[in-house]
């Protein structure tokens, strides 16, 4: 992997009780919790998932492949893991779509005679647009199923208000065909400011000069969009996808805000919250965990797709131009 | 950069796009500052509303989503504070935060600096394990972390709380502060080395010290990464006297469905993000910076 970096900065001297003392402490101490903590446990999930566990007796028996046959074949399960491949899909796009677009906004939307120049008062954008990253997401969603509360919520005030009658006591969280978009709208408008943020300092970094040279050969701000800031941001890009699909295939907290029981006919109900109910109200952590293990493949998968077609792309691209 | 050559050919022989007129120019400013402006009204509203809706009573709550109240009042946050238990929550969730907040850093930075500084076997191992642990759904570990807790005897309990926070916040922090010490001049611990520093006094009167602002930045982060956790509270800690507060929050507002008093529970909302708001805002420019400089490594 990347165990020589910077081999020249990296010290190489002989061992001394001074320096050994150091390493163990410094080193051994943090890496043994962990190991203990973090890593120890997921594979013993993994171990888990191979037994019938409830938790309550003290040896667990191993059922091979049982739990993974049984979730195949349990249609809650399988509802659960389309919601989340519906977020995982939607969530991204839809937030990586909009910050870019704010973010192109805030650093070439501005007047573009003389020098390419970002917006006025861009850091009075980026401050506020941010500010959801840092509340609490269980506050987020608390905050969002008031204001979608059908009869006192904000949103339909503000649809009255504007004279959509129909609007009235619509409980946007209570029917089946809006729940799954409006809890979408809750996660996306949380996350939007933060990937701006992260737009904005990689556009950034793209030379000066090669807005410059776009614009002086005509290009409009659309274009300049396209042609380069899409390429500029490529990697950023997907970073942000990685991070975003993760969390979307988790989703915990909203939901446990907005639908603590998957909603009406289970239509926003996640894999994780399966995972929650089967191991913690249900006590049966064999298959919890093997339902972790499921999630978990789903994200390696998620992943690797990731990265292997951005890689693929950058190839493709690199072929065109030569 | 390939892609950049193509389109400026291309585009060179198209015309120059309308509307690029002073007049045009100032009509794309003003879209944009009225895009911008729309956005900024969708995420601040809101938040406006939580902060009046907290000084209302339940039953101006009910009669208008726009009134404002007829006596600006705390009696919700009385209600909140005492009834919700929103202080002693407020209370386990600056002990936990600011526990593992130290805990994290410390061990964090010198993990950090050792695998950044020092070579030896397994180096590269142990830096992919730690980064391994940032890439797992953490979903998957919670089930045997709860046994493990509780085998150790401190499922329930702060200290186990503040264990988990901090291991949990160690990968980040290493990952992150690998590069601050890879960055920092050599000379200077060669110095410190020459003139009899031993390697404990370099690191932390010499070496930490120049990290600084690399420690500050991961520190804020990890401040609103640990404020905002609400999975591993709701899982390893079920005593409801050693609540954290967004977990205390999450169990008033889902707990007596319709009874709950929603005053109170604006009120509690406006608690928990209180802190984090400030925090924000005095060192919003160093989290965004640090957001924006981990995000594209």
């Amino acid at each position: 992997m990347s165990s020589v970096v910077k081999p020249s900065r990296a010290v190489h001297r002989r061992l001394t009780f001074d320096r050994v003392s150091l390493m163990v402490v410094f080193l051994g101490v943090p890496v043994a919790l962990y190991l203990v903590f973090v890593l120890y446990p997921f594979t013993q999930a993994a171990w888990y998932s191979l037994t019938s566990w409830s938790g309550f007796t003290s040896t667990q028996e191993f059922i091979g492949f049982d739990n993974y046959a049984k979730l195949a074949g349990d249609p809650l399960f399988l509802k659960s893991v389309g919601n989340s491949l519906v977020l995982l899909l939607v969530v991204p796009a839809l937030t990586l779509v909009l910050s870019f677009a704010l973010a192109c906004l805030l650093t070439f939307g501005g007047s573009s005679t003389g020098a390419v120049r970002g917006l006025g008062g861009s850091s009075f954008y980026r401050v506020v647009s941010f500010f959801p990253y840092v509340v609490p997401a269980i506050v987020v969603s608390i905050i969002f199923g008031r204001v979608y509360d059908p009869s006192a919520g904000l949103l339909n005030g503000i649809l009255t208000g504007l004279g959509i009658d129909r609007a009235a006591s619509f409980a946007w969280l209570g029917e089946p065909s809006t729940a799954k978009a409006a809890t979408i709208v809750v996660i996306v408008w949380a996350f939007v400011g933060f990937y701006m943020v992260l737009f904005v300092a990689a556009i950034r970094g793209i030379p000066a000069e090669v807005f410059e040279a776009a614009r002086i050969d005509g290009a409009g701000r659309f274009r300049t969009a396209v042609s380069i800031a899409v390429p500029g941001v490529g990697s950023a890009v997907r970073t942000a996808y990685v991070y975003l699909g993760i969390f979307a295939l988790d989703a915990f907290v909203f939901l446990a805000g907005l639908e603590p029981d998957g909603g009406p006919a289970n239509s926003t109900l996640v894999i994780t919250q399966e995972i929650f109910r089967t191991a913690f109200k249900d006590g049966r952590f064999g298959l919890a965990c093997a339902m972790g293990v499921v999630l978990a493949v789903l994200s390696f998968l998620f992943t690797g797709i990731v990265f292997g077609v951005g890689r693929l792309l950058a190839r493709r691209s690199g072929e065109v131009a030569r | 950069m390939s892609a950049v050559t193509t389109a400026r050919t291309r585009s060179a022989s198209t015309a120059p796009g309308a509307g690029r007129g002073p007049s045009g120019e100032r009509a794309v400013t003003v879209g944009s500052h009225t895009v911008l402006g729309i956005w900024s009204l969708i995420v601040l509203l809101p938040f406006a509303w939580t902060v009046v809706s907290s000084f209302k009573t339940t039953r101006e709550i009910f009669a208008s989503p726009f009134s404002l109240p007829e006596r600006w009042q705390f009696v919700n946050y009385v209600n909140a504070w005492r009834t919700a238990g929103i202080g002693s929550y407020f209370l386990n969730s600056v002990v936990v935060v600011g526990c593992a907040l130290v805990l994290t850093m410390l061990m964090g930075a010198m993990s950090a600096y050792v695998l950044a500084r020092f070579s030896f076997r397994g180096r590269g191992v142990l830096r992919f394990l730690i980064v391994a642990g940032l890439t797992f759904p953490v979903f998957l570990a919670v089930v045997p972390l709860f046994f493990i807790l509780r085998q150790m005897g401190i499922l329930n309990t702060l200290p186990g709380l503040i264990l988990t926070y901090a291991t949990y916040a160690y990968p980040f922090t290493v990952f992150f502060l690998m590069s601050f010490f890879e960055e920092l001049p050599g000379e200077i611990a060669e110095a410190a080395s020459i003139d009899g520093a031993s390697e404990w006094r370099t690191f932390f009167q010499v070496m930490l010290p120049m990290a600084g602002p690399g420690l500050a930045a991961v520190a804020i982060l990890n401040f609103v990464g640990l404020w905002n956790q609400y999975l591993l509270p709701v899982v390893l800690n079920s005593n409801r006297d050693n609540y954290v507060l967004t977990q205390g929050l999450g169990a008033f507002a889902s707990a007596s469905g319709y009874d709950v008093d929603f005053g109170a529970l604006f009120a509690g909302s406006v608690t928990t993000i209180l802190p984090v708001l400030l925090v924000y805002l005095v060192f919003q420019r160093r989290l965004q910076g640090a957001v924006a400089a981990g995000g594209l490594k």
